[in-house]
């Protein structure tokens, strides 16, 4: 069936079936609501693919070693912790951050312009975990033992469940997303079937006139395509809007507020309608032409 | 021939109705078909447009078998066939004019042209063209029946009872309006028990009158 005739109005066999207003109106509610659902479901899915993209990625380098020593032994005890981390194996690399690195990573939070050399700052080092993974107990042991003042920072550790926890997250959003078609899918159907169901008096004038199967199946697909991609269109713009009202500026996004779309993200969001045009279309030709071929 | 039966039977949900059904229709042939209520008039003009298949025997129709016919090849040779049902049937949302184009636009074929105002004239209902079909009298139903049905110039046209609601006068115009497309070229089988009417039309033209008794299809005594 051609898609472009769904749109002819001209003599379209779409008006041999009378209108039903009240049934078209609640199609038109449901799959807007629907749509508005699925928008943020995408949504959710796409914010915790995002964040658990990011957990994953700073996994991979955000073992840290914090070293409090006395003064004058801070060199020392540097030297041998690195020594020790060399010859632990699951260690890819392990490198002193330089005094500006650290004041780089503390300006955000006291300011530039801070002499950073008065105060008594820990020397941090940066470990960078290879894909094998090493043994955090067994390091904290041994730096305990051998470096006292030398803090194992395993960030891995927290973060690794929280990755895990929104990748969960983007399932469940994709899952809904899912559901939803497959609800739209059911409740098209359910509505096709009743508005054959009365209609049963206009199909059998139709087939007495010779009216094809996909003939009399195009006159109800093209009304419930039409509506659910309208209902789908006011739903989806709806669910936008709201996306986008709670949006955030780059860089402020945390757990709750990252809900949002991303550049070509917004594109996605507008498959929406046609894709449950398409859901509409389907299951209505499908109702449609199985409950005639019931009938000679 | 435009309708063939060999040794045909036909029923509902396993009762016989109508069995050894024999028969020929030539083209450009007229045709009674009468019989008692409840006889199968109707049910042997189902077969004759595939709302009935028979279930013994074989059928052509248009040259067709009926049995080896898609779903699609029934409703395109539907398009051949003019049918003026017993209890007739519309679009109650669309227009009289509308209704009787339907045949015609169903399919996207054509659109109605000057021919739509001569039929409605022709059938009397020029007047009631915008009307919807609920605020029709019995007798206009039927004439707007029989407009819809011979739209499409079908080769076939199907009549049940097409003089059951209306007075004489009107009945034996409607049978004009038949005998008229008979002469046309058109075959014309029609199911009624109005005997009057039958010998009305045996006087205008060469009708063969066939009588259902018993389960059977047979050409009536010549007396009727
Ligand atoms: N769809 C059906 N299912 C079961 N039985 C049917 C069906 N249609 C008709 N019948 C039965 O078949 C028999 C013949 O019916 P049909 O309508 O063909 O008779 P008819 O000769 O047209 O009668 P009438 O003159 O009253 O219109 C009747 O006994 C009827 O009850
Ligand atoms: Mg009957």
């Amino acid at each position: 069936m051609r898609l472009p005739s769904l749109f002819r109005t001209e003599r379209s066999p779409g008006s041999v079936v009378p209108p039903s207003g009240f049934t078209a109106r609640l199609l038109v509610l449901t799959a807007a609501a629907m749509a508005f659902l699925a928008v943020f479901s995408l949504a959710l899915a796409l914010a915790a693919g995002r964040m658990a993209e990011r957990w994953s990625q700073a996994l991979s380098q955000t073992a840290t070693v914090r070293i409090m020593a006395h003064q004058g032994e801070e060199a020392a005890a540097t030297r041998a912790v690195l020594a020790i981390l060399e010859t632990t194996p699951g260690i890819a690399a392990a490198r002193a951050l330089t005094l500006k690195e650290q004041r780089a990573l503390l300006e955000p939070w006291l300011g530039p312009g801070l002499a950073v050399e008065s105060l008594p700052l820990p020397q941090l080092v940066e470990v960078t975990e290879a894909a094998s993974g090493f043994d955090a107990e067994g390091l904290r042991l041994r730096l305990a033992a051998e470096v006292p003042g030398a803090v194992l920072d395993d960030h891995t550790r927290w973060r690794r469940p929280l990755a895990a926890a929104a990748g969960r997250l983007r399932a469940f959003g994709l899952l809904a997303v899912a559901l939803i078609t497959v609800a739209l899918a059911a409740l098209v159907t359910l509505a096709a079937q009743s508005a054959l169901a009365a209609n049963a008096q206009v199909i059998e004038v139709l087939r007495l006139v010779g009216a094809r199967d996909v003939t009399i199946a195009r006159a109800f697909t093209r009304r419930f395509t039409l509506r659910t991609l309208a209902g789908a269109g006011a739903g989806t713009a709806l669910g936008m809007l709201g996306v986008w009202m709670v949006r955030t500026r780059a860089g402020e996004e945390v757990v709750l507020t990252g809900l949002g779309f991303e550049g070509a993200q917004w594109a996605l969001a507008l498959l929406i309608p046609p894709m449950a045009g398409v859901v509409a279309f389907w299951a209505t030709r499908t109702a449609a032409l199985a409950s005639l071929r019931r009938i000679t | 021939m435009v309708i063939a039966f060999q040794q045909a039977a036909c029923g509902y949900g396993g009762t016989m109705l109508l069995s050894q059904i024999d028969l020929d229709v030539a083209p450009g042939s007229f045709h009674f078909l009468t019989g008692p209520s409840g006889s199968g008039k109707t049910s042997f003009l189902k077969l004759c447009y595939m709302e009935l298949r028979p279930s013994h025997g074989s059928l052509r129709i248009l040259g067709e078998d009926v049995r080896a016919m898609s779903r699609d090849r029934v409703a395109a040779t539907r398009r051949r066939i003019g049918v003026i049902h017993q209890n007739c049937q519309f679009l109650d949302h669309l227009p009289l004019d509308a209704n009787i184009a339907l045949p015609l636009t169903i399919e996207g074929d054509s659109a109605p042209g000057a021919d739509l105002d001569d039929l409605l004239s022709w059938v009397g209902l020029g007047h009631r063209r915008g009307a919807l079909p609920p605020e029709l009298s019995g007798g206009e139903r039927q004439r707007a029946a029989l407009a819809r049905a011979v739209i499409g110039q079908p080769e076939i046209i199907l009549a049940d009872e097409p003089t059951g609601n209306i007075d004489w006068d009107m009945a034996r115009r409607l049978l004009h309006l038949l005998i008229e497309l008979n002469r046309m070229g058109r075959t014309v089988l029609i199911a009624t028990h109005d005997l009057a009417l039958i010998r009305a039309a045996k006087s205008e033209v060469a009708a063969r009158v066939l009588r259902i008794r018993g389960g059977q299809v047979q050409p009536a005594a010549a007396d009727l």
